[in-house]
């Protein structure tokens, strides 16, 4: 973009503005400049206008050039925000074979892989496929029991003081208690088997869930409230098309931590007094010094951890289709 | 609501001793809006003192004055979001109320948000016929997000009138609106009330917007009523001419503003 008017400027003035921003602005000093140059005694109005434009800087807004398709977006960043673990990755390997990282403290990506096919191959039913199940069925059996409990206590205690009064204590006293504290209490009460250890990921995964959800409840829009109530709307109409769907995003961030302290929940309840489990399969490790499968075992713990993360995108692009979908976030 | 009926039940609210809230069979001829001896306070500042105001059935009354004159206060205690502090304030039970927000609800398509307060089968084509009365039916599928200032302030209205109120509650409803889209809403309204055949009151800083919808202006002033304009003019004579200007120069007065000498001519 260049102004055009130009041409009227005497050889006083300075040459045009490298850089114009506005064309009617600068069509507008082009024609006083046309206007003046017949009346140079009176052109002190000009030099006023040229001086303003070489004293402003001015900014260019244009039309972005047309974005990238899909596909060429996925060729330049294949792996997203994945892109730097696979870097490190392949940095870890090629320390491993170059030996600057000796065996005996740590095993190479390629040895975990190794070590991941012997422990699915051997056994029947697969040791390590078992041990999988274990665990997961644990995760998943305390996150739905903590996570029911902790959604309905949040939900009773966000809609009715009555419901505040007789959860928020007990559940702010079991939050500032660590989880890994209440361990020996879990195995007093249910014993050493699955019970104790689906117990303790129930509490760790029910607090996030509370915590959130409650805080959710009440921090709906209290103008949005008193609307759907001067709207005749019934409580019940209020509870299912404003405070509850309103609190859905809070709750997802629930559910994300809920996800995260369940695995965490696993990996405490299965170090101690377990016979099975990953958990299991990294102290087994330990005693028979096999880092490969200690490492395997923190690599499983991982993938579990990023799946559940992108269980939760996946679900927050499904029920909040209302927001604006956030721009630019990989993966 | 020309007459309201005997089986129309209004919603009485009292100050806090003895029950807040009763419902009673209205007298026929009873106007749609009673308020007698209103006061309001918040802290030690006496917000309204001793208001009394009556609403005919179908009238517009236009509620003027300075900000902190307890407009929007008197607002909500007629809509039952506040109890008064003494005196007594009958309203019908079917009232509506448009907030100078849109206040829609962001996770809820256009026509769920008409429809948040009405019970009954057929939501959507109830949304659909008075999102056509204010011109949106065809986004009636829409989510709030993507409607502009004012497509979401008609919604709003259209949300009022769905339940075919006889009280509706408009408190500066196109103030954040521009100049244009101000103009379109005031003929949607007019036209909107012709129909509706409800009773309106509308709160607003705009003497304009006053002169051109109100049955009567009604300026606050020290918790009361402090002034009281009957406007008879027809829609011609409210947007020019010499009885307007006349009555535009006593409003401006009213608020406290003298026009010959803010004019500047």
């Amino acid at each position: 973009m260049t102004t055009t008017d130009t041409g009227a400027v005497p050889a006083t003035a300075p040459a045009s503005p490298p850089t114009v921003g506005d064309p009617a602005r600068g069509g507008a000093f082009g024609a006083l400049a046309a206007e003046n140059s017949d009346a140079p005694e009176n052109s002190d109005i000009f030099e006023n206008s040229v001086a303003f434009e070489n004293s402003v800087a001015f900014e260019t807004f244009e039309a972005a050039p047309p974005r990238a398709g899909r596909l060429a977006r996925r060729l330049r960043s294949p792996l997203g925000i994945y892109t730097v673990p696979l870097a490190l990755l392949i940095l870890w390997q090629v320390a491993s074979w170059r030996g600057w990282l000796s065996p005996s403290v740590s095993a190479s990506p390629i040895e975990v892989g190794r070590a991941a096919v012997h422990l699915w191959q051997v056994g029947t039913p697969s040791t390590l496929g078992e041990d999988l199940r274990v665990s997961l069925l644990r995760a998943l059996t305390g996150l739905l029991v903590g996570g029911a409990i902790g959604a309905a206590a949040a939900t009773a205690a966000g809609l009715s003081r009555v419901g505040e009064q007789l959860f928020n204590g007990p559940v702010q006293i079991l939050a500032t208690v660590p989880f890994l504290a209440l361990l020996p209490v879990m195995i007093m009460w249910f014993g050493i088997g699955d019970a104790s250890k689906i117990a303790l990921i129930s509490i760790s995964a029910g607090i996030p869930i509370y915590v959130n959800l409650f805080n959710a409840i009440r921090g709906v829009d209290a103008r949005l409230v008193e609307m759907a109530t001067a709207a005749g709307a019934s409580r019940w109409r209020l509870i299912t098309r404003v405070l509850l769907p309103g609190a859905l995003p809070g709750a997802l961030v629930g559910f994300r931590f809920a996800l995260a302290y369940s695995v965490l929940g696993l990996v405490v309840a299965e170090q101690i007094n377990a016979d099975s489990g990953i958990g299991f399969m990294i102290g087994q490790a330990q005693s028979y010094n096999r880092i490969d499968e200690m490492f395997l075992g923190l690599v499983l713990y991982a993938i579990l951890g990023l799946s559940a993360d992108q269980i939760v995108r996946l679900l927050e692009r499904l029920l909040l289709t209302w927001r604006p979908q956030g721009k630019g976030a990989a993966a | 609501m020309s007459t309201l009926t005997s089986s129309a039940a209004d919603h009485i609210l009292k100050p806090a001793a003895g029950p807040n809230v009763a419902t009673v069979a209205a007298v026929p001829g009873t106007p749609p809006v009673r308020v007698r001896g209103v006061v309001r306070r918040f802290g030690d500042r006496t917000v309204l003192d001793g208001l009394d105001l009556d609403i005919a059935p179908s009238e517009f009354v236009i509620l003027l004055g300075q900000s902190g004159s307890g407009k929007s206060t008197l607002l909500r205690l007629l809509g039952g979001l506040d109890l008064p502090d003494a005196g007594r304030v009958t309203v019908p039970r079917q009232r509506a109320i448009v907030f100078q927000a849109d206040r829609l609800l962001p996770w809820q398509r256009v026509w769920r948000n008409v429809t948040i307060g009405t019970s009954g089968r057929d939501a959507k084509a109830t949304a659909l016929k008075v999102l056509d009365e204010v011109g949106l039916r065809d986004r009636a599928d829409a989510w709030p997000r993507t409607l502009s200032g004012g497509e979401a302030q008609r919604v709003a209205l259209a949300r009022a009138l769905v339940s075919d109120p006889h009280l509706v509650l408009l408190d500066e409803p196109f103030a954040a609106l521009d100049a244009l889209t101000r103009l379109r809403m005031h003929d949607l309204v007019r036209g909107l009330r012709a129909k509706h055949d409800a009773a309106m009151l509308l709160v607003t800083h705009d003497v304009d917007e006053a002169i051109v919808l109100a049955d009567r202006v009604i300026v606050l002033r020290d918790g009361r009523i402090g002034a009281e304009f009957p406007v008879r003019l027809s829609v011609e004579e409210r947007s020019h001419g010499t009885a307007r200007d006349h009555l535009r120069a006593r409003l401006l007065a009213e608020l406290g503003l003298d026009v010959a000498k803010t004019a500047g001519h």
